[in-house]
């Protein structure tokens, strides 16, 4: 790899290496027999860019090492079994109570075992900042463009791992077997009896008979532990693969170029500083687990299917799935050739799935509009490429919508307005929402490429108002410097495709909905400033 | 259609990211100016205060290894806490004492580990960016040529292509191998029961007495007062074993019981004799998704579901009056024994909770 360090390194003058030494000797056996100098070679020099934002990539990986390490730690107490027991440990206002023997050794965990209830509260805390970190990274490479060729593949693992996040949550809250956690498998349940044709024996097949049965518990505990783990280490190993073969994306920046990336070596300023920020967040997870408690099982008492609490809430990354629910209409049963559509439940599975299906392929579909077939390493700032941002906050808008339906109650309760007020409300802002925040996004990004172009063309303003000898006031505009004024111009823009009959002379009805998408997404552009256009705006001054 | 995208003739070649590698690729509809404004490179390099000030560099260097021993501190702290505040059975400020001051032993070990490291590697460290090249992901016209060889070559020596029936008929093995491993998954639920049936229908039979939940005491009509609510499952629920199914039943038979002033009650003709002097008794499993339906409003006698909001009409056997439940909770018919006790009549007359394929 040919790393190139800039300047010329300050040439100390090395004296010749001694043979022997421990270090060497052992170096040397390794390498013999693995030819680990190879992978040194090629990767300790290898530079990563700097970018705060790129950070909460690694926060989501360094989440996962938290939650493995944690994750150990428990199964070596926990009991993934339905069986009834009479709890008998230290927490005084369940004992004697039956229970299943998954919740007696949570609550084993947890008031019977030192630094069990710590590494319980790690485990919940950085599970939730795992999710938390990947929808956030995923933001980021949206929003920068990060996932244009040849990335796109990429972007789909990212995304499939966001979904195994997801489910390795959702797993891993059932286990305790709780009040709560057995509500939301009740609730599972209800959506997978609702699935036509299939959905009974479904339910039936999950649950090891009818609900809630003594099967799900250790089921979901195999899936938690063992098949989601090592499918998403195998998903991040290939995800991290990608990156090395790609290397790391850079923003735009004088020098920086879609041939070269500038950042630091991995070793040994990379290491140190991803090395230490591994250590920062492990220490404020720690911190967190250590001051605030999550999940207290202990005061929602074992699962039962007759009490239930007001104001029960999901885990929030589950949230935006269960306030679809809530968001369907009454009475959508339909009974169709003597069978049951469940279309109060079909509907919002359908909607929600539409959408994950949307956000999964959304790069093909820029990349299929725009044609663009070159390697993309220089990011976009998200106000240069304004239908984009202009989706992605629309997007945004509408899963926060759902997010906030699966508080509706909470949100009646704490404004005092009513239950149907705030359901009404967040019905019409999920159709109403995305299309304000769209406008709202698209026309801030081209004012903001506007006042780009401005401050590229005529420099910033100083605030210092001058009195020309004609008795006119003017406000003195600075010029930026050439490198402040790269980051200001330094994009390429897109035109709406001109529709062209191909060698058949056809147009063809593809070719009618690429141009039509096209004409959507950059119609209303600006074009970077020119080199042209900056030496006529100079000779103006 | 690539070639049709080139349309506006201000258009300039794509920016030669190939690097000799063959094809430049189509830059679709994205404008390239041919008077872009041209990258001015880098910036000159900005020295550090620590590389500048070696009294800076010196105190930089102090704060390193100071954090680095503090983390030391942290992980002996966090070893002597775990002994320090042992857990005492039953006393629940113990387990609060010893998961604070191991949490927070563990954390200032972490984070000043953490802290240390990185600010060496910002303050101290060579400071001056590197810069990688890149080049194109795909492979180099050789490499690819080479491996398109190698794959002839392979169908060549095996005779893959040409020898069409072993091709097929191992492609047919390989779609039918898997195919008895998710057969064998038919065992996740029992054999011999079918769940349609058991859906369809609760534990409740002609004569079971209306019991409390979770008690087990059997009610009298004359306990029941206008206004009032109860959690209610079979009083036979009780010898039912957790092993037999307790929980199972449990979640199918729950009722809620509640009366109101007969002359609140609308009531369907057919259905006038499914109630007793203004009581009525409803599934308690919410026919959205089958959380129990468990908050009762006297005052306007609605069943509010927590889970998703779904509201019923008791007045009017239940019927959704809001929410996303798609059907009215099933009412059970009761009614009084010899005794004054509150009884089934029968099972309900349809299946409870949320709605499945088979249901009608």
């Amino acid at each position: 790899m040919n790393t190139v360090t800039a300047p010329a390194e300050p040439t100390t003058p090395t004296p010749t290496k001694k043979s022997g030494g421990f270090t060497a000797t052992a170096s040397n056996y390794i390498d013999e027999r693995t030819s680990i100098s190879t992978a040194v070679k090629e990767l300790g020099r290898k530079i990563f860019p700097d970018h705060w934002s790129f950070l909460l990539g690694e926060v989501a990986l360094y989440s996962f090492v938290i939650i493995l390490l944690s994750g150990t730690f428990l199964t070596f107490f926990f009991q993934a079994s339905m069986a009834e027991v009479h709890y008998e440990g230290s927490y005084v206002p369940l004992k004697g109570i039956e229970m299943s023997a998954a919740m007696a050794s949570t609550l084993d965990i947890s008031f019977d075992v030192r630094g069990g209830l710590l590494m319980r509260q790690v485990h919940h805390w950085a599970a939730l900042l795992f999710v938390a970190s990947i929808g956030l990274h995923m933001l980021r490479i949206f929003f920068t463009g990060a996932f244009r060729k040849p990335r796109e593949l990429n972007w789909v693992i990212g995304f499939v791992l966001f979904i195994l996040a997801m489910a390795e949550g959702f797993t891993g809250y059932s286990l305790p077997d709780d009040l709560l956690s057995g509500n939301g498998l009740r609730i599972i349940d209800g959506m997978v009896k609702g699935i036509p044709v299939i959905g009974t024996w479904t339910s039936f097949l999950l649950f090891g008979g009818e609900f809630p049965g003594t099967d799900i518990v250790g089921r979901l505990y195999s899936l938690h532990i063992l098949l989601l783990p090592a499918i998403i280490l195998v998903l991040i190993a290939l995800h991290l693969l990608f990156v090395v073969v790609h290397k790391h994306t850079q923003f735009s920046g004088p020098g920086r170029t879609q041939q070269n990336v500038v950042g630091y070596p991995i070793l040994p300023v990379y290491a140190a500083k991803a090395g230490g920020f591994f250590f920062i967040v492990f220490g404020v997870v720690m911190l967190i687990a250590s001051l605030f408690t999550i999940n207290p099982v202990w005061n929602y008492g074992p699962y039962d299917p007759s009490p239930v609490s007001a104001g029960t809430q999901p885990d929030w990354y589950i949230g935006f799935a269960d306030g679809v629910l809530r968001l369907a209409p009454s009475n959508w049963d339909i009974v169709l050739f003597d069978h049951t559509f469940s279309f109060g439940i079909l509907i919002p599975l359908a909607v929600v799935g539409l959408f994950i299906v949307l956000v999964l392929i959304y790069p093909f579909i820029e990349g299929w509009i725009t044609g663009d077939k070159r390697e993309h390493h220089i990011l976009d700032r998200p106000r240069n490429a304004a239908t984009r941002t202009a989706i992605g906050s629309a997007g945004v808008t509408f899963y926060a919508v759902l997010w906030a339906a699966a508080s509706s109650d909470i949100i009646a309760t704490h404004f005092k307005v009513t239950m149907e007020g705030v359901i009404h409300t967040l019905q019409v802002l999920l159709f109403v929402g995305p299309v304000l925040a769209y406008f709202i996004a698209k026309r801030t990004c081209l004012a903001l490429q506007k006042k780009d172009r401005s401050i590229a063309l005529h420099g910033y303003e100083s605030g210092r108002i001058v009195r020309l000898p004609g008795g006119e006031y003017i406000e003195v505009h600075e010029p930026v410097d050439e490198y402040e004024r790269w980051n200001l111009v330094g994009h390429e823009s897109y035109q709406p495709l001109m529709i062209r009959p191909n060698s058949r002379g056809r147009i063809t009805v593809a070719q009618r909905t690429r141009a039509a998408l096209s004409r959507w997404f950059f119609e209303d552009r600006i074009d970077p400033v020119t080199q042209g256009e900056l030496e006529s705006s100079h000779d103006h001054h | 259609m690539a070639q049709d995208d080139n349309s506006g003739t201000e258009l300039a070649a794509a920016d030669s990211s190939d690097h000799g590698h063959g094809t430049a690729h189509a830059v679709g509809t994205a404008v390239v100016a041919r008077d872009a404004v041209q990258n001015p490179g880098f910036p000159p390099h900005r020295p550090r205060v620590t590389d500048l000030d070696p009294k800076k560099e010196k105190n930089a260097e102090r704060a390193v290894y100071t954090l680095f021993y503090l983390s030391i501190v942290g992980s002996v702290w966090a070893i002597a806490a775990y002994m320090a505040f042992p857990i005492v059975p039953e006393d629940i400020a113990s387990v609060r004492a010893n998961n604070l001051f191991i949490g927070l032993g563990l954390a200032l070990a972490l984070l000043a580990l953490g802290i240390g490291a990185v600010h060496w590697g910002k303050a101290l460290m060579h400071a001056e960016e590197g810069i990688d090249e890149r080049h194109p992901v795909r492979g180099t016209v050789e490499t690819r040529a080479r491996a398109i060889e190698i794959f002839d070559e392979a169908n060549q020596e095996s005779g893959f292509g040409r020898r069409s029936l072993i091709r097929n008929s191992l492609i047919g093995a390989l779609i039918a191998f898997p195919l008895p491993a998710v057969v064998l998954f038919r065992g996740l639920a029992p054999e011999n029961q079918n769940p349609v049936d058991l859906l369809k229908h609760t534990m409740w039979e002609a004569g079971d007495k209306l019991a409390r939940d979770p008690s087990g005491v059997p009610i009298k009509a004359a306990d029941v007062t206008v206004g009032s609510v109860f959690h209610v499952i079979p009083e036979k629920l009780a010898s039912v074993g957790h092993t037999e199914g307790y929980l199972e039943e449990k979640a199918k038979a729950i009722v809620l019981l509640m009366r109101l002033k007969p002359e609140d009650l609308v009531e369907d003709e057919d259905r006038k004799a499914w109630s007793y002097d203004g009581i009525v008794a409803y599934s308690k499993v919410c026919t959205h998704v089958g959380c129990p339906v468990a908050l009762y409003e006297q005052q306007t006698h609605h069943l509010l579901c927590p889970c998703h909001q779904s509201q019923f009409d008791v007045t009017n056997h239940c019927a959704v009056i809001f929410g996303p439940a798609a059907r009215p909770l099933p009412q059970l018919p009761i009614a009084v024994d010899d005794e004054g006790y509150l009884v089934a009549q029968s099972d309900f007359k349809e299946p409870v909770g949320p709605s499945f394929w088979e249901r009608h």
